[in-house]
């Protein structure tokens, strides 16, 4: 009897010690060094419970997570910080609460240099970048770079000359979002070549802002212009002046000037939003010669509809640089222009590779 | 005391409704006084949320509660005094070094952000296998997705003239940018109308109540 007690414990114990319990602890790659991967599999012990530990500064073990997957991987981003080591431990448990076996693993945070799963976006930079730099030596040295006609500009020359005309000012709105938006950047720009016009033929000019900086801005904008044009007496300070921060504070005030001043050309170019149709349909009932320009998709329509001249989306950006023939601004749209070349490429490779059932592009491209 | 700031309140709502209302005749005092006391009132109060809501919590709390930690927060302080000095003329150039760095930071900072979504995202969205799938109009959905990306980014490129067959396809980018845009223009009319619609709301429910809430 007692023999066959020995043979039987002999036996459970080589069972129990024959199964394998994986628990590793991993820096996450790829990121700042805030994330811990913990792996296991406890797939032979088949445990009714499994805590995950981590170790405190008292150097107690506080539970973090109870595990009901047998194997998986957890990604732990508590209050982990890059260069320190954590200690974690991981309990198998059986039904009755009896712990069936334990690990513990330790390892430390690190931060990467380098994200490799964003290498596309590198490569993307880098052909952009090399490109733009050097389109804009290229318009430096003298070549000529070519570009197409952009048709809502067309107005601009035409509004001047109709405001000189009727005795009217031209009202230019850069947007309703701050200095930190593109569009408005793009729409500030394009202020500076109408102030110019403006100058040249002596018409009065309002622009309307809705943002601190953004009046600092066009202030400074308006002022070059003016002394570009050879005409810096002509300046107003006043022509550029601040309404309100609130959207529909900063329409309601502009439509007052719409209507009471009746300028003979309005143009909105910058940043849209529910404001546009507003902005565009008093505009257009007071018949003044109106172009828009904006790169909000969804407040396009309005522009589209209400306004005489549009300039869709890149074409807002791509203006300041037909305006100005500035070897800068032409040799960052021809890199852009570049830019869509390939993007047309690849995009074409990527749907005949997927219509092959070959993901290597798509996977390549795709950003984690 | 309440009860009367409450009715107050609703009488001032529904008479500045009726005044902003009044602009669809014509221009009018009425119509003027509510768009000053608009515009004057949405000025102060933004000046005080600045106030109150952005430098208080963001820079003198954290600079006098614990200056060891926060005194980065002097480098913005620094620059928003920097753009101050407009106020003086003398000093206004002063002011465009802040404004540089603004314009700066956010050109680079956006550039990987506009290349990340507007354009790694959009081609690997776009890359699709147009011919599986379920029905014959989901195959024609894919096949507009690919085609109109395409046709679209062709409209958009500024090197070449619009004509022949590049013209061509420019144009049917052109049509497809005017379709979305129409489809887009019912979506959003159908949301002015719930605007209108609030506004009734109000005035027949709250005003008048004539209709519950």
């Amino acid at each position: 009897m007692r023999r066959i007690l020995i043979c039987l414990f002999l036996f459970y114990s080589i069972l129990l010690f024959s199964q394998e319990f994986i628990f590793t602890a991993k820096d996450k790659p790829n990121d700042d060094g805030s994330a811990i991967l913990i792996e296991w599999d406890a797939s032979d012990y088949e445990p009714d419970k499994i805590i995950l530990e981590r170790q405190d500064t008292k150097g107690n073990f506080l539970e973090i997570k109870k595990l009901s997957d047998f194997l998986g991987v957890f990604e732990d981003g508590n209050d982990i910080n890059a260069g320190k080591t954590y200690f974690y431990r991981l309990s198998l448990y059986d039904v009755v609460g009896n712990l069936i076996s334990q690990k513990s693993a330790q390892i430390t945070a690190e931060a990467q240099w380098f994200n490799t799963e964003k290498i596309s976006l590198l490569i993307m930079t880098i052909i952009l970048t090399a490109a733009i730099i050097y389109f804009i030596y290229s318009a430096r040295s003298g070549k000529e770079l070519y570009i197409r006609k952009i048709s809502g500009l067309e107005s601009m020359e035409e509004s001047v000359g109709r405001a000189t005309e009727m005795g009217r000012p031209i009202l230019f709105i850069p947007g309703t979002l701050d200095l930190d938006d593109m569009q408005t950047i793009a729409g500030l720009t394009i202020l500076g070549k109408l102030a110019q016009k403006v100058a040249e033929y002596n018409t009065k000019l309002l622009v309307p802002v809705c943002r601190s900086m953004v009046l600092s801005t066009a202030k400074e904008v308006v002022e070059e212009a003016y002394l570009k044009a050879g005409n810096p007496d002509a300046y107003d300070p006043d022509s550029v002046f601040y309404l309100t921060d609130d959207q529909f504070g900063y329409v309601a005030g502009v439509d007052g000037i719409i209507v009471r001043e009746k300028p003979a050309a309005n143009f909105f170019l910058g940043a849209f939003y529910a404001e546009s149709l507003i902005l565009a349909e008093t505009g257009f009932a007071s018949g003044s010669i109106q172009t828009a320009g904006t790169a909000m998709p969804s407040q396009l329509p309005f522009f589209v509809v209400a306004c005489d001249y549009t300039l869709i989306g890149e074409e807002l950006f791509a203006a300041s640089a037909y305006l100005s023939k500035d070897p800068h601004q032409l040799g960052s749209l021809k890199g852009q222009d570049l830019g869509k070349a390939i993007f047309v490429i690849v995009l074409l490779i990527g749907v005949i590779l997927e219509i092959f059932n070959v993901h290597i592009l798509k996977d390549f491209l795709s950003l984690h | 005391m309440i009860q009367f700031f409450e009715a107050f309140g609703i009488w001032l709502g529904a008479f500045f409704t009726f005044a902003i209302f009044s602009f669809l005749y014509k221009d009018n005092p009425v119509y003027k006084i509510a768009e000053q006391v608009f515009v004057g009132l949405s000025a102060g109060y933004w000046f005080v949320y600045t106030i109150f809501s952005i430098i208080i919590p963001n820079l003198y709390n954290p600079i006098t509660q614990n200056f060891s930690e926060n005194w980065i927060k002097i480098i913005p302080a620094i620059l928003g005094v920097m753009m101050l000095m407009r106020l003086i003329p003398k000093t206004s150039w002063i002011s465009r070094f802040p404004i540089s760095l603004v314009i700066g930071t956010t050109s680079g900072v956006l550039f990987l952000r506009y290349l990340k979504s507007d354009v790694i995202n959009q081609m690997t969205a776009t890359m699709i296998n147009p011919f599986i799938g379920g029905s014959w109009v989901e195959i024609i959905g894919k096949l507009m997705l690919v085609i109109g990306t395409l046709t679209g980014v062709v409209y958009f490129y500024f090197s070449k003239k619009h004509e022949g067959a590049f013209g061509s396809t420019a144009r049917i980018g052109i049509y497809f940018l005017m379709i979305s845009f129409g489809a887009a223009f019912g979506y959003t009319a159908m949301a002015r109308i719930s605007l209108l619609i609030g506004r009734l709301q109000f005035l027949l429910g709250d005003w008048l109540k004539i209709i519950g809430p």
